[in-house]
């Protein structure tokens, strides 16, 4: 690392670009090998040695304390502090600290707001101007861009010109090929814990692409136009709650029809999740109907909209997804284990289960020594497998995938997408939901922009990145221009719009 | 492209709530007002109710018609819960929600005082006042230790074993050297002493915190149970008579009627156990420590990646709170009583409800144990008059208070984000 360069670190899902971070900043220790710092060895035993060598890092989960201010998180660890062994918090100090950085490089930050009440860029900052008080020659940004709508992250590249004109090095960590080529000065690709290569930002996404996973990829997916058929799930005014019993879903009209894969996209956190968990009957109904194939579904157990004809990819497989102790093929039938031919009255039917499995194994292509292998002994993208697997096993009306390739190598991408067009092609309404843009563009018929728990706009799937990501920061074309775009707008979200007055038909 | 914020469109039609938190506790607040206003002074002899500014019967009082009395303060209430229900400015809640509550308590003593048998109509305020805050002093220690352990991220269910284990070593070791400071020092010591197994098992090798802190409990009950049997029974001149510390009485401020002679009259603990909410108060939420500590309970990988140390820390604040909560005990055996098995009898408990009651807080803690300590004041003076109430409704009440207390009817209630969380590295 050079001073005042940003410096890419590219790097599929599992490639150890974290890792490697995490130990220079002290989180991990090295097994092997050694850090030089202006020449001289490093071996950071905690976060406070790697600080004090000027290394700071922003984390992609946010490191910051919720329920305290701005000016708490930014001095915590390194307090102002007057009455010597008391320390008694100088606050006005810390609180001039924070307006002094922010306003130097340009971020604003108000140092009394509450971290919680902060919108996720904002946080962002936070955590920047946190590592910039501690006076940092190399900052560490760990895949800062994944919680970011397009502008946010438009104005993050922006900081990060001006900290490296103000000479501050910057390892800037992703798997986002159009980032590297905006603002790095040099890029390194990680695969499996190895070095595969440096190059230019000047390379193309292909040869990118390609150093990355290892053989060249097609980044888009193939496939014919919809021919959509009957509406086969309708949501009229639905609003749910969070757990924390603030408005998540407001008023949401939508429908999918059969043949068609309607995708959700926004950045997370706008009412995705809690919106599928209502459909799923996961969650409780404020207001509003769900119905399924003209029958209303919302008073359903999950278990009897699973068996009216829904397959269900949760968002954290980990979670909801899988049970990770229990062997794959027990997992491939946790929605069927109590019918024939798995069960019989109160008794499973070990072999039956066993045959399926082996099937199901092959035809989906999860890599495992066995089908006894506890679930959890997988990697991320084969552990997805199986849920799709299990899934797509059953009839189908209708598919609801949420995040269906969050933490996913590009192998199973591919092939979870494939399989997942292969269901739209059979006649199933798909509802997909990814907070990865170009996912959603790639495989959606149609999209659908959440906003803040309401669906903004509604999209054909030619729709420019730049448009969905105005509508992804909640800001709607007003009617003027809305006349311009109606063509497209008009034939795909005039058919099933219900007359809904709140959502779709605003702008 | 000129552009339009969603923020300006309609809201969705969603069926708000009226019945708001403020509007529920209104309503109760007119029950209450109500039951007052109907019952008690029906029930009210009309004979004058005394509340004497005294220890007894004697000097000066605030004298009320029992009937009279008794309607007037259920009308405050009352008034109060039809006020807070029509819709009060928010920060006004708070103020009258407390009014009305003393109204209503004010207008049931009206009732309970007039109707005592002749020569006991009176209720000497000193003694309810200084009873209130002995009953409350073991909660307070105890529910700071609370608060020490919880907001660094460790339950602390073991007040109960570290209130007992220093009432039992202040009682020994104050015996055995008949000195008190000695015995102070060894009841923080015995506090401690549970406290570092606790630390140990939770933070070290992760067992279930609130699993440990019973066993703790138990541990506690046992050992003292067995020493006390084995040591203090057959010889009690020597093992179980350690000194007390008299009443220091504060120039000045013990002239002041009332809160005077209950408050700046009375022993070591009494003016250690508000003085410690002080401290923790304001080492809490204005110094390092206590910035280290909330962030520690809230998001401890966070306060790790900034260099502090997370588990040092809980060691020390568990160690601090069994400290606290030892001395706590020691109010027992080195001021009021001699040792007894058991004796702490489920105060600790008590003093977690009033930690989770006090959400957290010091000074909430602090008012919550007064609270429990008055109900506990008020069960003895009651069946002290015969009354008709059974003291045990009010045995319940603290109880009670904490479960809608927990089921958020007094603000929402919530718990440091990593309480009970064991943290791993990496």
């Amino acid at each position: 690392m050079e001073p005042g360069e940003i410096h890419a670190l590219l790097g599929e899902n599992g490639a150890g670009k974290s890792t490697l971070m995490n130990v220079l900043y002290g989180l991990y220790q090295p097994d092997e090998g050694e850090i030089l710092v202006d020449g001289k060895p490093l071996k950071p035993r905690g976060p406070a040695d790697a600080i004090a060598a000027g290394i700071g890092m922003v984390h992609q989960h946010f490191m910051l304390v919720p329920v305290l201010t701005v000016a708490e998180n930014v001095m915590l660890g390194a307090e102002q502090v007057r009455g010597g062994m008391l320390g008694f918090l100088d606050r006005r100090r810390a609180r001039r600290e924070v307006a002094e950085v922010s306003a130097r490089y340009n971020l604003q930050v108000d140092p009394d707001a509450i971290i919680e009440d902060l919108p996720v860029g904002i946080q962002q900052r936070v955590e920047i101007v946190k590592a910039l008080t501690r006076d940092v020659d190399l900052l560490i940004l760990d895949e800062p861009t994944a919680v970011l709508t397009p502008q946010e992250t438009e104005e993050l590249l922006t900081v990060m010109r001006e900290l490296k004109a103000a000479g501050r090095s910057i390892v800037f960590i992703t798997h986002k090929l159009g980032e590297v080529k905006a603002i790095a000065d040099r890029v390194t690709v990680i695969r499996r814990g190895r070095t595969v290569g440096t190059a230019t930002p000047e390379a193309s996404r292909d040869e990118l692409a390609a150093l990355m996973v290892g053989r060249t990829v097609r980044l888009t997916v193939d496939k014919q136009p919809a021919t959509p058929g009957e509406p086969v799930l309708e949501l009229s005014g639905l609003v749910v709650d969070d757990d924390r019993q603030v408005r998540a879903v407001d008023g949401v009209d939508l429908t999918v029809r059969a043949g068609e894969v309607l995708g959700i996209a926004g950045v997370q956190g706008n009412g995705q999740t809690e919106l599928v968990e209502a459909v799923m009957g996961l969650r409780p109904l404020l207001a509003g109907s769900v119905q399924l194939g003209g029958e209303r579904i919302d008073a359903w157990s999950t278990k009897e909209v699973l068996r009216a004809g829904v397959g269900y990819v949760p968002e954290d497989r980990s979670v909801d997804g899988l049970v990770k102790e229990l062997s794959i093929a027990e997992n491939l039938v946790l929605d069927l284990y109590d019918r024939p031919p798995f069960g019989r009255g109160l008794a499973l039917r070990p072999d039956a289960i066993k045959k399926s499995a082996r099937e199901r194994i092959a035809q989906f292509d999860v890599r495992t020594p066995s089908a006894e292998a506890a679930v959890g002994t997988l990697s991320g993208g084969n552990q997805q497998k199986v849920i799709v697997a299990r899934e797509l096993s059953r009839p189908l009306k209708l598919l609801i995938a949420a995040q269906p390739t969050r933490g996913v190598d590009v192998g199973s991408i591919e092939f979870i997408h494939s399989r997942v067009i292969h269901e739209r092609d059979a006649g199933t309404a798909v509802l997909l939901v990814s907070s990865e843009l170009d996912e959603v563009i790639g495989l959606a018929d149609r999209i659908a922009v959440m906003y803040r728990g309401r669906i903004i706009g509604i999209v054909g799937p030619d729709t420019p990145r730049e448009e969905i990501g105005l509508l992804m920061a909640g800001i709607t074309p007003d009617p003027a221009d809305a006349g311009a775009n109606g063509a497209t707008a008009g034939t795909d979200a005039g058919a099933p719009a219900p007359s809904g007055p709140g959502s779709e038909d605003e702008a | 492209m000129s552009t339009m914020a969603v923020d300006d469109v309609a809201v969705a039609p969603v069926n708000e709530g009226f019945w708001t938190r403020a509007r529920k506790a209104g309503l109760v607040l007119t029950a209450l007002g109500l039951l007052a206003v109907l019952l008690f002074p029906a029930l009210a002899a009309s004979e004058p109710a005394r509340f004497t500014l005294s220890e007894d019967a004697s000097g000066a009082a605030l004298k009320i018609n029992g009937t009279v009395g008794a309607a007037l303060f259920g009308a405050v209430a009352l008034a109060a819960g039809v006020a807070i229900l029509a819709g009060l400015p928010k920060r006004w809640f708070t103020l009258v929600l407390g009014v009305g509550l003393v109204g209503f308590v004010v207008s049931f003593l009206c009732w309970q005082v007039s109707t005592a048998p002749a020569g006991q109509n009176f209720m000497p305020l000193v003694n309810i006042v200084r009873g209130t805050f002995i009953l409350a002093l073991p909660l307070i220690f105890g529910s700071l230790a609370g608060v020490l352990c919880e907001r660094s991220g460790v339950i602390n269910v073991a007040i109960e074993g570290q209130l007992l284990m220093g009432a039992f070593s202040g009682a020994l070791f104050g015996s055995l050297s008949g000195n008190l400071w000695v015995g102070l020092v060894a009841a923080a010591i015995g506090g401690t002493f549970i406290s570092l197994l606790l630390a140990v098992f939770a933070i070290r090798y992760l067992v279930d915190q609130v699993v440990m802190g019973i066993v703790l409990n138990l541990l506690a009950v046992g050992i003292t149970g067995f020493l006390y049997e084995r040591l203090m029974q057959p010889d009690p001149a020597k093992y179980n008579s350690a000194p007390h510390f008299s009443n220091w009485e504060i120039p000045l401020l013990s002239e002041i009627p009332v809160l005077g002679p209950a408050l700046f009259a009375g022993n070591i603990f009494l003016y250690l156990g508000l003085l410690l909410v002080l401290v923790i108060h304001i080492g809490l939420f204005r110094t390092r420590w206590g910035l280290r500590t909330r962030s520690v309970g809230e998001h401890p990988t966070a306060a790790d990646t900034l260099g502090v140390r997370v588990l040092r820390l809980r060691y020390r604040n568990v160690l601090l709170a069994g400290a606290v909560a030892g001395i706590g005990g020691a109010s027992y055996t080195l001021a009021l009583f001699s040792f007894t098995k058991n004796m702490i009898g489920g105060k600790g408990f008590i003093a977690l409800a009033a930690l989770i009651f006090g959400r957290w807080s010091p000074t909430g803690a602090l008012l919550a144990a007064l609270f429990f300590g008055f109900a506990d004041q008020l069960a003895t003076y009651l069946s002290a008059i015969n009354s008709a109430i059974p003291s045990q409704f009010l045995a319940m009440l603290p109880y009670l208070a904490t479960i809608l207390a927990v089921a958020g009817l007094v603000g929402r209630v919530r718990a440091p984000a990593a309480d009970g969380k064991p943290y791993i590295k990496g």
